[in-house]
């Protein structure tokens, strides 16, 4: 099972990735375009996300109808309710890097593969950054 | 015009299709941040699901690099300093809110799940400021 969950993640990691290149999101100034509301507001990555949402939003409640996922036992969906200050705080401190550097995870992690300096700079970072929380938790 | 219109919603078609068959195969949501995190400063048993989405999105990038160049990269006149300040604020905001544009944005705007669209409204607002402000500064031109 370990086997097949890793395949087929590779496959939607695969996937994940055309959809972000094709729709503009590995491009930092199209996505900085997109947050440039103020100014000369480009909103076409609104059908990024609205695709990617309309999509999921169908076929999440015909997945979950579904007793167990086809490979584990059981499913994996966060069930946590209580917004906390590190929920809303976090996500603005995440919203401040995406509109300074233009990238949030997933198109900064794809955009390694076009072997330019920013792309790795921020993913090194990224690296950093999230060592220093688990460095932070800790105490 | 239209073009990337219609290319924008066949890209989120895509991710839309990717996190739906990551759920119904692995049971698993696909938050990117929470993958990356767990491919690399914090592995643990589920490392090998994580690490291969991981590749997944670079070998995408591999591909399509070959046939559309200029949609891997379109920089903004910025200082690289900016993108190591950008990355560190992503890693280290992203795990402490618990969650990315994939995770909150459109895994947990799909199923109405509050915290998500909290988490998201907060960092579309942040990100609107942060640009706004960056560019008033002259740190991003545009």
């Amino acid at each position: 099972m370990k086997a097949k969950m890793t395949i087929l993640s590779f496959i939607s990691g695969l996937i994940f990735g055309v959809g972000l290149i094709i729709g503009g999101m590995t491009r930092p100034d199209r996505v900085l375009g997109f947050l440039n509301f103020f100014g000369e507001w480009d909103p076409t990555l609104i059908f990024v996300m609205g695709g990617a949402v309309a999509v999921h939003m169908i076929l999440f409640p015909l997945i979950t109808s579904r007793s167990q996922p086809i490979f584990p036992d059981s499913w994996d969906i966060p069930q946590k309710e209580k917004i906390t200050k590190s929920l809303i705080i976090g996500s603005f401190i995440f919203g401040i890097g995406w509109g300074l550097g233009g990238y949030c995870p997933g198109p900064g992690i794809t955009a390694l593969a076009s072997f330019h300096m920013k792309p790795l700079i921020f993913v090194i970072s990224m690296v950093v950054g999230m060592a220093f929380y688990k460095a932070t938790q800790k105490n | 015009m239209n073009d990337i219109w219609m290319m924008a919603a066949l890209g989120g078609g895509l991710i839309g299709i990717s996190v739906s068959i990551m759920l119904l195969f692995n049971g698993k949501v696909t938050g990117i941040s929470g993958i990356f995190y767990g491919s690399t400063v914090n592995r643990s048993e589920s490392f090998h699901w994580k690490i291969a989405f991981v590749l997944g999105l670079i070998t995408s990038g591999l591909i399509l690099n070959l046939f559309f160049p200029n949609n891997l990269r379109g920089h903004v006149d910025s200082h690289w300093w900016t993108l190591a300040v950008a990355g560190f604020l992503v890693g280290y905001g992203t795990r402490l809110g618990n969650g990315c544009t994939s995770g909150h944005g459109v895994c947990g705007v799909s199923r109405f799940s509050w915290r998500s669209i909290l988490a998201t409204l907060s960092f579309m607002i942040a990100g609107i400021l942060s640009v706004t402000l960056f560019r008033q500064i002259g740190i991003i031109d545009l």
